[in-house]
C-alpha cells in the first residue's frame, strides 16, 4: 500500500486517486451509460471529473477528495468544500509555487478543516514550507526517503511570519510571550499540531 | 548596525545546518542536480563559468568593520583573496568550492551574516539609499523598514517558489537614491499632512530584457499596513505571474499585461482580506527594531573645521576628492565619504582581502566601525568628522580607494561579465578598463561632469545599462562579442544630497544604432562626449540633460555620420554582401 507523511509520521494511504481513468469515467460507455466508480471507499477525483459527475459522486457515498491542478484556484471549490474530506493540491514540478497560496487560502480564508494533501513532485526540502501553508499530508515523490524526510519539519524551529499554523507573526507571539502567555517560538511541528483555537487559550 | 537577537541568530545557524545536510545529500547522490539547484540558489550559490559563485547578503548594504574583516578572511581562506561588491549591495565570491560553502555560511553566521535568498525565485535582499540615516533630506530611517522587510521575507512560507526573482527597494529620503522605479516593488517613504509615516508603493519596474519604469499603485500606505500589503502584492503575483516562459515571468510583465489599474484593483481586493489582520505591524515592533540598531555616538562639532578648510585650499588633490567623493551629512562637522572601487585597471566593485581589512580599519578609526555598500559598487563611510577627512584621505589613497571620480565617467558600474558569468554574451571588465584608460585625465573628467556609465554583459542587465546616462550592453552576434550603446537613461537619483536636488526622474536609455566591436567602444564614447561638450548650453547642463534637451540625433550623427552617410554606408554594406 502507498504511504503518505501525515503530521510528521509515515502512514498507510487508503485513498485512491482517479487519474488515469478520468477520460473513461467522464463519458458514457458503449452501452450509453456513465461507468460506475471504483469500489474504493475513499476516492480523490480531479476537479474536472467532480464538475462532470458531481451528483453521481455525491450519491455514491464514501469519503471524497478533490484534486486541484496549480491553475485551479481555491476560490473555484469554495462553495463545494463541505463535500470534501480531502483536498489534494498538485505540484507538477516542485518549483511551481502556486499551490502554497492555494493551501493558505483554503485553510486561512475558507476554513477548510479536512486533509490538505500535497501531491506530485513533493520533495523533502519543500515539506516545511508546505506544512506552514496548511498542508498536513504529503505524498512524497517515490525516490525520496520518507523516513529521512520527516526531519524536514524540525530543521528550522522558529519563523518571523504568521502562517496557516499560527496566524501571528513573531512580533505578535513575542508580545503574547511577554504577557506571560506563551512561548515566543513557533515551536516544532509536533508542538504546533495543536489546532489554533486551542493554542490561543 | 542591526544586532541580532537570540531568534535571529538561531535562524541563521539552523539554516547553515539545513544547507549542510542538503549539500551532503547532493554530494552523496541522494539529491539530483535539478532538486539541489533551487536550494543552493536560495543560499546564494550559483554554478558559474569556472567555479561556483557565492553571493553573500549584505542586508540593505550595511556592514560592520567586524563583518568586513570576516569577509576578508573568507575571501582569503576559501577563495582567491578578493571579492566583488555587486549593484545589489551584496558581496560575490567567484571561486569558492561547493563543498566548502556550508563552512563559509557557518563563518558568516558567527558575525550575524548569511547568504539567505540572495538568489532563486524568491524575495531577495532589500536595497536602499546608501546615505540612509545621514542624509539631509531624510524622511525616515529606511534601515529600520528594510530590516522589517528582511524579517518578513526570510523563509516566507508562501513565496519561496515565485515565478521569478523579486527585488524590493526602499527609499527614505526626498531624493530617490534607491532606484525605486526600477524594482519589482519600490517603496518611497512619505509623511502625510497629519505627520504619519507611510509609503508610496511602486510596482513592476525593472531592467533585464524588458526594461520598464514602475507604476505607483498606492500613493500613501500607512506604515502599519506595509507587510500585509506586501503579502497581497506577492500573493497576486505568485498566483498569476507567468510560469511558462522565464523571460515573461517577472511581475513587471504581469502588471503590463493586466494594466497597472487592474493589477492595483486585484491587490487592493486581496489586501482588503488581510488588512488589520495579525500581520499588521505594531508600534512596539517598529520601536524594538529601531532599538536593536546601534547608533553612532556623535560629538557636537562646529559646522566648519579650520584645519580642514586650510588643507582644502592648500591641496588641490584633496579639494578634488572632497568635491567628488565627500557628501554632506545631516550633522554639522560630519561628512559621508565614498571610497571609490573604480580605480583604472581594477574590475569595478572588486576589492582584495587586504583592502577590505584596510577599509575595516578606516571604518573603526573614522566612522564608528560601520560602512555601507552602494549600488554603484563603492563603499561608503557615512559618519566621518570633517577634521579627520584629510588624514582619512591620505590613508584611502594609500590603499587605492581615493580615486576622485564619484559621479564621473570612470565611476563605471559593471557586472562581472563574460570573464566570470556563464550567462554573459560578452565581457564587461575589459570594456570598462579601456574606457577608464581613455578618460584617465581627471581634469577632463571633471570638465565632462556628472555622468553615469553602466555596462552589462547581457540582457539580464546586472550592470544596469538601461539607466546609465551612457549604457553599454554586450550582445552576441554569431558567436562574437558586440556592444550596443544607449544614451539618456537615468536611475532616478541625484548625486547631490542637498534637499534642493530632489533628482531627475528614472528613464530608460535609447539605442543609438547598430552595435560595435569591443575595440571601437572607447572611440564611440569619446565621440558622444565630444558631441555633448559642443552642444551643452553651459557647464551646468549634464550629459543626460543635454541628451534629453536635444534628442539623440546629433549623437547618432557624430557616431554614424548623417542620414545620407548612413544610407550610403548601408548600401555599400549591402553591395559587399
Amino acid at each position: 500500500m502507498a504511504t503518505v507523511i501525515r503530521e510528521g509520521r509515515i502512514a498507510n494511504d487508503s485513498w485512491r486517486l482517479l487519474d488515469a481513468e478520468i477520460a473513461r469515467l467522464s463519458y458514457p460507455a458503449e452501452d450509453g451509460l456513465l461507468p460506475d466508480f471504483p469500489a474504493n471507499p475513499e476516492l480523490i477525483v480531479p476537479l474536472a471529473l467532480w464538475r462532470r459527475r458531481r451528483e453521481d459522486l455525491l450519491e455514491r457515498g464514501g469519503r471524497l477528495g478533490v484534486r486541484l491542478a496549480p491553475e485551479d484556484t481555491a476560490e473555484t471549490i469554495v462553495a463545494d468544500l463541505g463535500h470534501f474530506d480531502l483536498v489534494a493540491v498538485e505540484f507538477p514540478v516542485f518549483t511551481d509555487g502556486r499551490g502554497y497560496s492555494t493551501g493558505r487560502l483554503l485553510r486561512e480564508r475558507f476554513g477548510f478543516r479536512g486533509e490538505l494533501r500535497a501531491v506530485g513532485d513533493v520533495l523533502h526540502d519543500q515539506l516545511l514550507a508546505l506544512y506552514r501553508c496548511g498542508f498536513d499530508a504529503f505524498a512524497l515523490r517515490e525516490d525520496h526517503d520518507a523516513e529521512a524526510a520527516r526531519a524536514a519539519f524540525h530543521e528550522i524551529s522558529s519563523f518571523y511570519q504568521g502562517d496557516a499554523r499560527d496566524s501571528r507573526p513573531l512580533f505578535r507571539r513575542r508580545v503574547a510571550a511577554e504577557q506571560g502567555a506563551l512561548s515566543v517560538r513557533s515551536g516544532t511541528a509536533s508542538e504546533r499540531r495543536v489546532p489554533r483555537c486551542e493554542q490561543r487559550e | 548596525m542591526y544586532r541580532y537577537d537570540d531568534i535571529d541568530q538561531q535562524l541563521v545557524q539552523e539554516r547553515v545546518a539545513q544547507f549542510r545536510d542538503q549539500t551532503r545529500r547532493f554530494l552523496a547522490g541522494e539529491l539530483g542536480e535539478d532538486e539541489f539547484r533551487p536550494l543552493r540558489l536560495q543560499n546564494g550559490l550559483y554554478v558559474q563559468r569556472f567555479a561556483p559563485m557565492l553571493r553573500i547578503a549584505i542586508p540593505y548594504g550595511l556592514l560592520s568593520s567586524r563583518q568586513l574583516r570576516r569577509l576578508a578572511h573568507i575571501a582569503r581562506e576559501y577563495d582567491r583573496g578578493y571579492g566583488h561588491f555587486s549593484t545589489r549591495q551584496n558581496l560575490q565570491l567567484n571561486w569558492p568550492k561547493l563543498e566548502d560553502v556550508p563552512d563559509i555560511l557557518a563563518e558568516l553566521a558567527e558575525v550575524q551574516m548569511h547568504a539567505i535568498q540572495t538568489s532563486g525565485n524568491c524575495v531577495r535582499n532589500t536595497t536602499t539609499d546608501h546615505f540612509a540615516g545621514v542624509a539631509r533630506d531624510e524622511i525616515v530611517d529606511s534601515f529600520v523598514w528594510c530590516e522589517l522587510i528582511r524579517q518578513w521575507s526570510t523563509f516566507h512560507p508562501e513565496f519561496a517558489h515565485l515565478p521569478r526573482k523579486f527585488k524590493i527597494a526602499v527609499n527614505g529620503a526626498s531624493a530617490d537614491r534607491a532606484a525605486t522605479f526600477l524594482h519589482d516593488i519600490g517603496l518611497h517613504a512619505l509623511r502625510n499632512d497629519a505627520g504619519e509615516t507611510g509609503f508610496r508603493v511602486i510596482v513592476g519596474g525593472g531592467m533585464g530584457r524588458t526594461p520598464i519604469i514602475g507604476h505607483a499603485i498606492r500613493e500613501f500606505l500607512p506604515w502599519r499596513h506595509l507587510l500585509t500589503y506586501l503579502d497581497a502584492v506577492l500573493r497576486v503575483y505568485n498566483r498569476q505571474g507567468r510560469r511558462d516562459n522565464k523571460y515573461k515571468a517577472r511581475i513587471k510583465i504581469l502588471v503590463k499585461e493586466l494594466g497597472p489599474a487592474e493589477f492595483a484593483r486585484q491587490v487592493e481586493a486581496e489586501w482588503s482580506r488581510l488588512a488589520d489582520g495579525p500581520g499588521t505591524l505594531i508600534e512596539d515592533e517598529v520601536r524594538r527594531i529601531e532599538a536593536r540598531f546601534t547608533r553612532p555616538e556623535y560629538e557636537t562639532l562646529a559646522p566648519f573645521d579650520v584645519g580642514y578648510e586650510a588643507r582644502r585650499t592648500a591641496e588641490p588633490a584633496f579639494a578634488a576628492w572632497i568635491k567628488r567623493n565627500v557628501h554632506p551629512h545631516k550633522l554639522h562637522g560630519y561628512a559621508a565619504v565614498t571610497l571609490s572601487l573604480k580605480r583604472t585597471g581594477v574590475p569595478p566593485g572588486d576589492a582584495t582581502a587586504d583592502q577590505m581589512e584596510a577599509v575595516a580599519d578606516l571604518a573603526d578609526r573614522y566612522s564608528f566601525g560601520e560602512l555601507r555598500v552602494s549600488h554603484e559598487q563603492n563603499l561608503i563611510l557615512a559618519d566621518v568628522a570633517q577634521r579627520d577627512l584629510h588624514a582619512m584621505w591620505r590613508e584611502a589613497r594609500r590603499i587605492g580607494f581615493a580615486t576622485p571620480n564619484v559621479g564621473l565617467l570612470t565611476n563605471i558600474i559593471a557586472c562581472p561579465g563574460g570573464d566570470f558569468c556563464s550567462l554573459a554574451n560578452a565581457k564587461s571588465i575589459p570594456v570598462a578598463e579601456a574606457i577608464q584608460r581613455r578618460f584617465d585625465d581627471l581634469d577632463y573628467q571633471h570638465d565632462i561632469g556628472e555622468l553615469d556609465l553602466n555596462i552589462s554583459g547581457c540582457m539580464n542587465s546586472c550592470g544596469h545599462h538601461h539607466v546609465g546616462h551612457i549604457g553599454i550592453l554586450g550582445v552576441d552576434k554569431n558567436g562574437e562579442e558586440w556592444y550596443q550603446i544607449t544614451i539618456g537613461g537615468n536611475q532616478g537619483l541625484s548625486k547631490a544630497v542637498a534637499p534642493a536636488a530632489a533628482g531627475t526622474p528614472a528613464a530608460l536609455g535609447r539605442v543609438i544604432g547598430p552595435s560595435f566591436a569591443r575595440a571601437d567602444v572607447p572611440d564611440v564614447i569619446e565621440r558622444l562626449i565630444e558631441t555633448y561638450l559642443e552642444m551643452r548650453d553651459s557647464e551646468h547642463e549634464r550629459f543626460v540633460d543635454c541628451v534629453w534637451r536635444i534628442g539623440i540625433e546629433a549623437f547618432k550623427e557624430a557616431v554614424y555620420g548623417n542620414r545620407d552617410q548612413r544610407r550610403s554606408h548601408r548600401e555599400r554594406q549591402l553591395a559587399a554582401a
